[in-house]
């Protein structure tokens, strides 16, 4: 961490390696005269080719590779290519295999929003480096954080046989479906869940942001029924309605200037922001009401909207959410009829979204007829969001350039923090161009 | 510190036993400094180690975590204890740093399928890299990526390592109280199959016709996939003296499944380690390097397969091949 200064009025923040954060990456801020010359977040991840090594390969297989991508958000990884592959094929699955897809996710969210929250970023707020420094003074929040995390691999554990990169997705369904009794060990931890969550909403609304109010345009998946996880338009504070599959009709990539990033963009060039602030603000409706009164009491759904710092709450209430759902999932489960259907595959473009916990995800497949893929393009939630973040960073520099360095970089950090950034994701859209120049 | 286990294969000769820099512990006692860095990977291991929920915070009580960058803001150089290093060598970068880094650790672990065995990424192993990257990029010399995406071994001595993509907590477990008492990790080398027979699960094989690597893979999952209903995917990798050729032949023929086919199934996330790696070689290579848009006459793997297999009838049974090599116990 360094803030070289020439002269008095010119100052370069640097962060050679961000932490907290799931991957690689650094941050250049260049300040001259309290104008911001560039404003840039770099992610050295070693390209993995992903686009690449899916060629070729069945759906089912494609499954079990994508995961790897990332080992924090597998299931987003998964559920974007199954739902792909099902809508092209014309898979029509189990309702309880809809259901167990979702709880499935309710898994994920739960385990990686009570990471992010008391891991990665309270300890920002709180003024200590780590969750473990954090532990020596307030072991009670930390263990609260690490029982809910658990709760969430519990259920990737039980529906997915581990929790990271869990098997049992597969086209058309699971391999294999839990038992009712199978869930029942869920049942008392998650009730306990519940009360951690409604804690820990109270906990980080109770917290002080730092000022820094705009207006981003957000993206998130609606459903008019549901809180988004697999299903529902995309759609966008200004207006975007599509199908989950239609995303390149109002976004593309553009190769940023000097680099070999590709960051998502709007058609006409605008930046967007994805994540639990843009869910929250596009689907609060949607929210268990358990998670929707909590969001009501704290009368914070405005600072949400306008304060990516109140990422942290929106994340507080999706981690209510998720629990609140998932109960409701496991009491009214009922082992499908048919855990797996039968399919054949088709020649075409499968494409689908779904909501990863921190935003959306694309998968888009070229399938040949033999029903393997012969192009992919991949667009992860981060380097969607790598505009945004870049903006904001613009934006928000002339308030810390006053600052002593270390706090300038220290809020700098907390503010790419609360994007939740997930940099090995983002990594391969190095790939993504790979394909398609 | 003192009982620490000092490690005995590819021994580290030239670093002291002895701990200048650990911290004391409650107990008074210097705790062993420890060190997370990843290479290429999907940063699922080291998140394994935060997985460890009930066990985390007693962790840092035995463990003073001195360089954990996805964990914490706190960083340190070297010299460290015991070193856990996530990813496959696959830059120039990673190149330089291993070697460096090597020196810094008493006990060097590797975790996971890339750090192991090259991980998925390895699969471009068998593609022409040139060809491949100018083929990926339009300005290819901004690309830093080696021909190559490889195991830390086969770089620098490895102390221990940890298998699996990803890893398992219960390993790891096993091993860091290993490392704090001073005695050898018990890591079972043994088939998945043994797995399976432990806690008596119907073979996915020879009951239904799903083709497996379980005899092939080393456990440590806790035969996850057979649990599940399908077929091991040998993310843990090749156990000791694996007959991979054997079972190859074997799948090849009881289920009529071409050599491509039966090469895309060890054409996963350990496909570098032998002998998954010759294996695919001997059918072949990898679809996605050759893109021959050869004659696979399964489309796409459509459930179920055409033929019966994995419908709960193994219609082929009667008269199927021995099984060349391999014992029913899976060796």
């Amino acid at each position: 961490m360094t803030a070289a200064e020439s002269g008095t009025r010119e100052k370069i923040y640097e962060v050679d390696e961000l932490t907290r954060v799931e991957g690689e990456g650094s941050l250049v801020l260049h300040v001259r005269k309290g104008k911001v010359l560039e404003a840039r977040l770099r992610i050295f991840e070693a390209p993995r080719y992903f686009e690449q090594i899916v060629v070729e390969r069945t759906p089912d297989e494609v499954i079990d590779i994508v995961a790897r991508i990332c080992g924090i958000c597998p299931v987003a990884y998964q559920m974007s290519a199954v739902h792909a592959f099902e809508d092209l094929f014309g898979v029509k699955v189990d309702p309880e295999v809809r259901a167990l897809r979702r709880l499935l996710y309710c898994g994920e969210w739960i385990e990686s929003h009570a990471l992010h929250i008391y891991l990665l970023h309270l300890p920002d707020f709180l003024g200590y480096d780590s969750a473990i420094a954090l532990a020596h003074d307030d072991r009670p929040a930390v263990e609260r954080g690490l029982r809910m995390k658990k709760i969430g691999n519990r259920i990737l554990e039980i529906l997915g046989g581990r929790p990271i990169h869990p098997v049992s997705v597969r086209v058309g369904g699971f391999s294999r479906a839990p038992r009712r009794a199978d869930l029942e060990p869920l049942r008392a931890p998650l009730a306990a869940a519940l009360e951690d969550a409604k804690e820990t909403v109270k906990l980080v609304a109770g917290l002080t942001a730092p000022e820094f109010e705009r207006e981003p345009r957000m993206v998130a998946l609606h459903h008019p029924k549901e809180y988004p996880y697999n299903h529902g338009h995309i759609q966008s504070t200004d207006g975007v309605d599509l199908r989950p599959s239609d995303w390149d009709r109002a976004f593309r990539e553009v190769q940023v200037e000097g680099s070999m990033a590709l960051h998502a963009r709007t058609k006409d060039g605008a930046t967007y922001l994805l994540g639990p602030a843009s869910r929250i603000t596009l689907d609060a409706e949607q929210l268990h009401p358990i998670a929707r009164e909590l969001l009501a009491e704290t009368g914070m759904a405005d600072a949400i909207r306008t304060n990516i710092y109140w990422s942290v709450l929106a994340r507080a209430i999706e981690l209510t959410h998720a629990i609140a759902e998932a109960i409701d999932i496991v009491d009214g489960y009922r082992p499908p009829i048919e855990s797996r259907v039968a399919w054949t595959p088709k020649s075409g473009v499968a494409a689908w979204s779904t909501e990863a916990p921190r935003g959306l995800l694309f998968h888009r497949y070229e399938i040949d007829g033999r029903g393997r893929v012969s192009a992919a393009q991949i667009v992860p939630p981060t380097s969607q969001n790598q505009g945004a973040i870049e903006d904001d960073l613009r934006r928000f520099a002339p308030r810390i350039i006053d600052l002593p360095d270390d706090e300038a970089t220290l809020r700098l950090e907390q503010l790419i923090r609360s994007y939740d950034p997930c940099i090995s994701c983002a990594t391969h859209f190095l790939d993504v161009r790979i394909l398609r120049d | 510190m003192a009982a620490m286990a000092h490690p005995t294969e590819h021994g580290h000769g030239g670093h002291a036993h002895s701990n200048e820099h650990g911290h004391a512990a409650r107990g008074g006692t210097p705790r062993p400094r420890v060190a997370v860095v990843k290479f290429a990977s999907c940063d699922g291991c080291q998140l394994t180690i935060l997985d460890l929920e009930d066990l985390l915070l007693e962790l840092s009580e035995h463990f003073e975590i001195v360089d954990f960058p996805e964990a914490s803001s706190a960083r340190s150089n070297g010299p460290y204890d015991v070193l856990f290093v996530e990813g496959s060598v696959s830059t120039p970068d990673h190149l330089r740093r291993i070697g460096e880094l090597r020196k810094q650790a008493r006990v060097l672990v590797t975790i996971g399928a890339c750090a192991t065995s090259g991980g998925i990424q390895a699969l471009r192993n068998w593609a022409d890299h040139d060809a491949y990257r100018a083929a990926v990029y339009p300005t290819p010399e901004f690309v830093e990526s080696l021909a190559r995406a490889t195991p830390i071994a086969e770089h620098v001595p490895v102390d221990f390592e940890l298998r699996g993509c990803p890893i398992s907590p219960d390993q790891l477990v096993e091993l860091l109280t290993a490392l704090v008492t001073g005695r050898r990790p018990q890591l079972r080398d043994e088939a998945v199959c043994m797995e399976c027979k432990r806690r008596g699960v119907v073979c996915v094989m020879s009951a239904q016709g799903i083709a497996c690597l379980g005899q092939v893979t080393q456990t440590g999952c806790g035969a996850i996939c057979p649990r599940m209903g399908r077929g091991c995917y040998g993310c843990f990798g090749p156990r000791e003296q694996a007959n991979a050729a054997g079972l190859a032949r074997y799948l090849q023929a009881s289920g009529e499944r071409s050599a491509e086919e039966v090469g895309q199934l060890f054409a996963g996330f350990t496909a570098y380690s032998e002998p998954f790696r010759s294996t695919i070689t001997d059918l072949g290579g990898t679809r996605g390097a050759r893109r021959t848009g050869g004659a696979g006459h399964v489309a796409g793997g459509a459930y179920p397969p055409p033929g019966g297999a994995a419908t709960g009838r193994a219609s082929y049974l009667p008269g199927r091949p021995r099984m060349e090599g391999i014992d029913d116990d899976g060796r």
